[in-house]
This record gives structure tokens, C-alpha cells and sequence, in this order.
């Protein structure tokens, strides 16, 4: 495993879907929807004022992220919420902050060494 | 501590981060601008960087590969977008392909670090933004304003209660 890296490194493929994916409003609302709760993409077109087809383009390309699964209820499908994923997505800031907390505690380390009489 | 605040956006992606060192401005700032004693720092244990190029001006390219435990070379880069010594330095990064050139499939970050003396400390200021994708924001305010979104604040607060037990409908 590349450790901190994995902010450029692990996810790579995948970070820019997902920040495509969370970049529209409609999508999070998509999102947080589909963690309470279970819906087909009918059920969540009632909440938009857009057409089905739209909704439904909305759905694939979280889909194509991995930020939702669709599984069938009997003849319905259903779209769910992956929250290992959207973990994932919210964890890469987290990822950033251990990247550059390691980095200045080693700023630190170095500029508390003795000077080497270069500069003041 | 050295970290003295840490804040992060999950709406626009923006990690700012503060730190104060026992040091002048100008000492802060040769960690940045001596690619030798860059490279004791930017790389994480184990993965040393080595820069190759440094053109600390303005449009200027910064290059540099990690070398991995088994000796595999990750390469990265920036592009500096200002730099006014010892206060400021704007630079976007990304990673590199094989040959050391920007790989445009990677997600790049701009960061931008400011450097200031107060009170016989020096206090570093970092702000790094995710990701690549400049309509990012623009869609985030867009999406803003027509009042359509749950908070994004609402996801974490859902993730943060519902850890390990699935969700009850």
C-alpha cells in the first residue's frame, strides 16, 4: 500500500467520477435520498423538476461512480446509496489533511535543527 | 504543535490548514524554495522525493518522483502560478506519467501557501483544493442558489451515525 499517497495516488481513477458525481446539486440530492431510504428512479423523478430521462442520467453517472447500487426488487429496480464509497470521497480531505499534517511536522523538524551557518 | 487549525470545506473540497514555526519568514520559505531541503519534507517515509526541476517563477515547472520502497519512481509535478518570496506561492500539482509528464487523467489540487511573521513566530497558511475540475464549484454555487441540495454536511452527519449498522428504512 502507498499509505498517504493514496490521495494521488490509490484512487486515482476514481477521484475524478466521484468529484464529477458530487459536483451537482441534484446528484447529492440524489444521494442523500437513497441513504435513508430505497427508491426506483420513478419514485425520485417526483422530486425533480425534470424529465425521467434526465433523473435517469443523473442515476447512471452515480452509478458509474460507485456512489449507488441498483438491485431489483421484484420488477422494480432500486437505487441505494454506497456509502463506503461516499466515505471514500468525504475521506480524501481527511487523506489531505494527514498528507500535509506529516509534512509540516517535518517542516518542523527541520527548521529546528541547528543552523548550517548559511543564513540567518 | 505545530498545526495550529485545520478546516475543511466538503462542499468546495478545500482543506485550509495553519501552522506556526519557531523561525523567520525567510527560513519558512527556503523549505519551499531549496529543492534540497524540499525533498526532506514533501515525500512521506519511505517514498524520498527527488525534484529535478525547480523554476520557482511565476508559470514556472516544478518536477520531482518519489521513489517507492522497492524502487518504483512516482512521478509528480506543479506548475507555479505566483510566487512572491517569502509571502506567497500559488502552485497547481498532479501526477506525472511514467516519462515525468502530467498525466491529464490524473486529479490535479491547487494550493496555495501563504507565509507571514507574527509575534516573533511565523505562521504558514495552506490551502489545497480537490479537484481537476474547474466547473466544480461553479456547479456547487449553482446548485446553491436554486435551493435544490440537502447539505452536504447532511451526508457526513448520516455517515457518521450509521458506521457499522445498516440503515433502517
Amino acid at each position: 500500500m502507498y499509505n498517504h499517497m493514496v490521495v494521488g495516488l490509490e484512487n486515482e481513477k476514481t477521484t475524478d467520477l466521484l468529484f464529477h458525481a458530487l459536483s451537482d446539486s441534484t446528484r447529492r440530492d440524489i444521494i442523500v435520498r437513497a441513504m435513508v431510504d430505497d427508491y426506483s428512479v420513478s419514485g425520485l423523478a417526483d422530486f425533480y423538476a425534470m424529465s425521467f430521462a434526465a433523473v435517469q442520467k443523473h442515476v447512471a453517472v452515480l452509478e458509474r461512480a460507485g456512489l449507488i447500487t441498483k438491485h431489483r426488487r421484484g420488477r422494480e429496480q432500486l437505487v441505494r446509496s454506497n456509502k463506503d464509497t461516499i466515505r471514500t470521497a468525504y475521506g480524501l480531505l481527511e487523506d489531505m489533511e494527514k498528507l500535509w499534517r506529516e509534512r509540516i511536522d517535518r517542516m518542523g523538524e527541520i527548521l529546528a535543527e541547528p543552523e548550517q551557518g548559511e543564513d540567518k | 504543535m505545530t498545526v495550529k487549525s485545520v478546516q475543511k470545506d466538503t462542499e468546495q473540497m478545500i482543506l485550509t490548514l495553519t501552522a506556526e514555526f519557531d523561525a523567520t519568514a525567510n527560513r519558512v520559505w527556503q523549505l519551499w524554495s531549496d529543492p534540497r531541503q524540499l525533498e526532506r519534507w514533501w515525500g512521506p517515509p519511505g517514498y524520498p522525493a527527488t525534484f529535478v526541476d525547480h523554476d520557482f517563477t511565476s508559470g514556472g515547472n516544478v518536477t520531482y518522483y518519489m521513489t517507492s520502497p522497492e524502487g518504483e519512481k512516482y512521478h509528480g509535478w506543479w506548475r507555479i502560478s505566483d510566487v512572491n518570496p517569502p509571502g506567497q506561492l500559488e502552485f497547481v500539482d498532479g501526477f506525472g506519467d511514467g516519462d515525468g509528464n502530467p498525466n491529464p487523467d490524473m486529479p490535479t489540487t491547487a494550493t496555495s501557501v501563504s507565509i507571514e511573521e507574527i509575534d516573533g513566530a511565523t505562521r504558514m497558511t495552506l490551502r489545497t483544493k480537490f479537484p481537476s475540475e474547474e466547473a466544480m464549484q461553479q456547479l456547487v454555487k449553482m446548485g446553491m442558489e436554486e435551493g435544490l441540495t440537502l447539505a452536504v454536511g447532511q451526508i457526513e452527519e448520516i455517515l457518521s451515525e450509521d458506521v457499522s449498522s445498516g440503515i433502517g428504512a
